[in-house]
């Protein structure tokens, strides 16, 4: 019964999903886009929170249905809130490309094992075990999730929080005050 | 949109739960989902609302953007100094064990988790405000003193 209800659950979700892909597809205006690519997130982090992968599901709510959403609408104050219509021979190639990535995703996930399968690499390789077991003891930490994220994979983090600040730095050299401010100089000298 | 008086007073009301909901995945982060990284931008998400709601000017006033650098910086210094830290208790880099004789892993990840969070909310609001803040810059004649708080409106948008 409870495996039934959650497998309507995903499934309802993904056709939600791929109604509002499909809207996506079609409005012109992008202010509605960027509405219906944060409920995208939304719905996506609801998916992955029935699939029992919590952490992933808050990253997406705040990053992907709060923080980009907010952006790209910063972004639509500084450019226009409208797409450019493109030519039909370009939307052709579009398509051509579209179908043929797709086709091949559909191939490739063919090889996938099948959905809630009990004998996948994840549930039958040995590291499983060394996670969700052995990190009990060597770490002390009920989150696996934090455990691996921040001890096994020290270093990945460590990258990762570098990342994130040399695209901050990057975004603040490229569009912060100090632009502004040179520019607003030679403005006056003119 | 300081105007919209059903988004102010709404938003005056759950600013203060996302800022604290911020903090409980910070520090909740061994025993419940989320760690720096979601805690970051969740803090990240309660100023980015602020912003929107009371201006970007408003938001500078309360996260001045020197702070965002000095934070964006400090939260890596924080990671990269506790592997430093590390190697000079005589550790590997990153190795947590040296840093306690009984659960040195669980205060390494509370540091680290603690520099991860403070470096990604700095980036995202910096960001945010880089972004928000620009659009003044399209019209220059525009007195810079007056009304710049509402610059970011939804008439901008539309």
């Amino acid at each position: 019964m409870t495996i039934t209800a959650s497998l309507a659950l995903n499934f309802g979700m993904l056709v939600f999903l791929t109604a509002v892909a499909l809207a996506l597809a079609r409005w012109r205006h992008l202010f509605p886009v960027a509405m219906l690519t944060g409920l995208f997130s939304l719905l996506s982090a609801s998916l992955f929170t029935v699939l029992s992968a919590p952490d992933v599901a808050l990253t997406e709510a705040a990053v992907g249905a709060g923080i980009t959403t907010v952006l790209f609408l910063a972004t639509f104050g500084l450019t226009r809130a409208r797409e450019k219509p493109v030519e039909p021979s370009r939307r052709l190639i579009g398509l051509a490309v579209t179908v043929i990535t797709g086709a091949i995703l559909i191939y490739a996930s063919l090889d996938m094992p099948h959905f809630g399968s009990p004998d996948t690499p994840v549930q039958q390789h040995p590291l499983r075990d060394k996670y969700l077991v052995d990190s009990q003891h060597e770490i002390h930490i009920p989150n696996t999730v934090t455990a691996v994220l921040g001890s096994y994979r020290g270093y990945d983090t460590l990258g990762e929080v570098a990342v994130v600040f040399t695209a901050g730095m990057g975004a603040l050299m490229l569009l912060g005050r100090g632009r502004r401010g040179r520019r607003g100089r030679k403005r006056t000298k003119e | 949109m300081r105007e919209h008086t059903v988004l102010r007073i709404v938003s005056q009301f759950v600013i203060a739960p996302i800022l604290l909901y911020a903090f409980y995945v910070q520090f909740h982060g061994e025993y419940s989902p989320g760690g720096g990284f979601q805690a970051g931008v969740i803090l990240a998400t309660a100023i980015i609302l602020y912003g929107l709601i009371f201006g970007v000017e408003a938001a500078r006033v309360a996260v001045p953007p020197t702070l965002l650098r000095i934070g964006a910086s400090l939260g890596l210094l924080i990671y990269g100094g506790t592997g430093v830290a590390t190697i000079l208790l005589g550790g590997n880099f990153l190795d947590y064990d040296r840093l306690a004789a009984h659960g040195g892993q669980y205060y390494g990840l509370i540091v680290i988790e603690l520099g991860v969070g403070i470096t990604v909310a700095s980036v995202m609001i910096a960001i945010f405000y880089v972004f928000a803040g620009r659009g003044r810059q399209n019209n220059p004649d525009e007195d810079e003193d007056h009304g710049q708080a509402d610059d970011y409106d939804a008439d901008d948008i539309t």
